[in-house]
């Protein structure tokens, strides 16, 4: 698919939490669940485009979940219907739905619940039965939807005010599942990836990385995998766990 | 109207995509018609393929970015082999920008870059981002005599060498690239920088410094480019954080032959156009017929 460069009609910005925000604007091009844009509502400043993954993409219009982080996500969130985005994408390799079928267990923790509704979507569409694992700091958002494709739904926090007090790295029993899918920060996904390495389920995580220009060409956001260096924008965000993991 | 001559080379404008920042044009073919720049900037390449830096490589700053990428590549004979091929298609001027460890390797690329269709070779004696080569002959004009003037001997193609802004003297460093047997100058590169991770209270780089790129540093470079162009015969390419169409021409008018497009291309991936685009426009508009009417006339 051609990676496009256009500006986006805002149809809906819509506050979820204090600092969760779901943006809304009409994009007909196809996008792939784990593929994400690199997106800007100013001009020159700040400098950078930032990278958001596509929550959802339907009828059209494709989503963006975010957190407020700092200057960029803290304009985006005052963006309004109406208005106009500038994105690039849609960029990237998503996660191989097409090699994926059975029973999947799928484990966010915070916001890497992003890129992570689209995915399930896919993979409930061809007949998987999929368990969802998310992990917050404390007040969940964004779980109905979850909740109405997945079989299960297990929620971990770090208050204990909601679901398991833990980690969500310690609901998940990788064993029984043909297939992990994970988004995160780096240290639950590691640990996310290896438990699955050892038990033999092939596992998949969605990495960030420091982003210029998103589609492989200033070398910002390489990482090392098994078959050499890799562009987290441009041959991920999604790579096989043990393509980035040692073996344990 | 925007035509130049570049080193005996025809340019349909004088905006060159910046080494580093455009792949190696194929990466932004989908975005914008490569066919209407002046020219490509490969990345900076060398003779054995480099990973580059551990680490985070970049940081935002205010109008700005810091790199530290450190001349991730696969190598001049990949290089060659892979993406020159495709580069060679995309009808616009083909610079290889040539880095090296050590002045064989500079020797040895050049060698084999001269063996190739390529329209011109960049030496990069600039990067900070490296520790041996790159900035190492960028510094001290003694050092950089002996690079270019070797690699001068390794090929006939049109030769630009890449200027470091942090030359100990940045006009005596020109005029030595120039008597060494440069074609054409390029500046600048990047300008030493740093970041600090407030948390950590650490540096946010590994190297610990790192280049700034981006308009936050076109007031120096500009200022730079006027001053070596005020001494040199040679063509210079002007480049340092030009966003616009007017950057552009104040370049021109400091007395470069051409520009280049570096971290603004990461702002938007088709600004060269717009840049094209608003030079042609203000010439159009203030009754200028060629750019050499107004080239270096501040
Ligand atoms: C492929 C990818 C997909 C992402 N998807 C989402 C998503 O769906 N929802 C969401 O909320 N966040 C997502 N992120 C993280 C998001 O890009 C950062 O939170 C955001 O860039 C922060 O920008 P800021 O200006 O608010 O923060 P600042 O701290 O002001 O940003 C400063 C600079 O650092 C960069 N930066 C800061 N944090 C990160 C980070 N975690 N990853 C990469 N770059 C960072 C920014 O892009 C910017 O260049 C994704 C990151 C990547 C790489
Ligand atoms: C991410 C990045 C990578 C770069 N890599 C190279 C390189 O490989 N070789 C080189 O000569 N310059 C390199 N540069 C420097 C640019 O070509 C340019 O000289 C510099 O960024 C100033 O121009 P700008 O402000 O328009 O970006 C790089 C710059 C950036 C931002
Ligand atoms: S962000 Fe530029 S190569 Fe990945």
């Amino acid at each position: 698919m051609a990676i496009t460069y256009q500006k986006a009609l805002i149809t809906a910005n819509e506050q979820m939490t204090d600092t969760v925000f779901l943006l809304k604007a009409q994009w007909s091009a196809p996008t792939q669940p784990g593929q994400f844009f690199m997106l800007r509502t100013w001009d020159k400043a700040p400098l950078l485009s930032r990278p958001i993954s596509v929550h959802n993409w339907e009828n059209g219009i494709v989503e963006f979940l975010y957190e407020v982080r700092g200057t960029g996500t803290d304009l985006l969130s005052q963006a309004k219907a109406g208005d106009f985005i500038e994105l690039t994408g849609a960029l990237g390799k998503g996660f191989p739905v097409e090699n994926i079928s059975g029973k999947v267990a799928v484990v966010s923790g915070g916001i890497g619940i992003a890129p992570l509704y689209y995915v399930v979507r896919a993979l409930v569409q061809k007949g998987c039965t999929v368990d969802f694992y998310c992990g917050f700091r404390d007040k969940p958002y964004g779980l109905e939807k979850f909740e109405a494709l997945c079989s299960n739904v297990y929620l971990a926090t770090d208050s204990g005010n909601y679901g398991v007090k833990g980690f969500v790295t310690d609901l998940l029993q990788p064993e029984g599942y043909d297939a992990v899918l994970t988004c995160g920060p780096e240290i639950m996904m590691e640990k996310i990836a290896h438990k699955a390495m050892a038990a033999g389920t092939a596992v998949y995580v969605s990495k960030e990385s420091h982003m210029a220009c998103g589609i492989g060409a200033c070398l910002a956001c390489t990482c090392k995998t098994k078959g050499g260096p890799k562009s987290v924008c441009k041959d991920g965000p999604v790579f096989k766990g043990e393509d980035i993991y040692a073996d344990c | 109207m925007l035509t130049v001559n570049l080193c005996g080379k025809t340019l349909k404008n004088p905006v060159i995509c910046a080494s580093g920042t455009f792949g190696y044009g194929s990466e932004y073919a989908d975005m914008l018609d490569l066919s209407k720049l002046g020219g490509i900037s490969s990345k900076g390449l060398t003779l054995v393929p480099k990973y580059g830096n551990e680490g985070q490589r970049l940081a935002e700053t205010a109008s700005g970015i810091i790199n530290s990428i450190g001349l991730q590549n696969p190598g001049v004979e990949h290089f060659i082999a892979h993406e020159l091929p495709d580069m060679l298609k995309m009808d616009t001027c083909i610079l290889a920008n040539l880095g090296g460890a050590g002045i064989e390797d500079y020797e040895k690329g050049a060698e084999l870059l001269d063996a190739t269709d390529v329209h011109m070779i960049e030496l990069n004696i600039s990067c900070p981002n490296v520790k041996a080569g790159g900035i190492a002959y960028g510094v001290k004009s003694e050092s950089a005599k002996e690079v270019v003037s070797r690699v001068r001997k390794c090929t006939t193609k049109p030769l630009i060498v890449k200027l470091s802004p942090q030359a100990e003297n940045l006009v005596d460093m020109a005029l030595t690239c120039q008597d060494a047997g440069a074609d054409g100058l390029s500046l600048v590169n990047t300008f030493t920088a740093m970041a600090i991770d407030l948390e950590k209270r650490k540096p946010i780089f590994n190297n610990v410094y790192a280049g700034l790129s981006g308009p936050a540093i076109k007031p120096i470079a500009l200022r730079m480019v006027h001053q070596v162009c005020k001494a040199v015969q040679v063509p210079v390419v002007g480049l340092g954080g030009i966003a616009s169409g007017r950057d552009a021409l104040e370049f021109i008018m400091a007395g470069a032959t051409a520009i280049q497009v570096g971290t603004a291309n990461f702002i938007k991936p088709d600004i060269t156009m717009d840049i094209i685009t608003q030079m042609q426009q203000w010439c159009d508009k203030n009754g200028v017929k060629s750019l050499d009417e107004i080239r270096g006339i501040v």
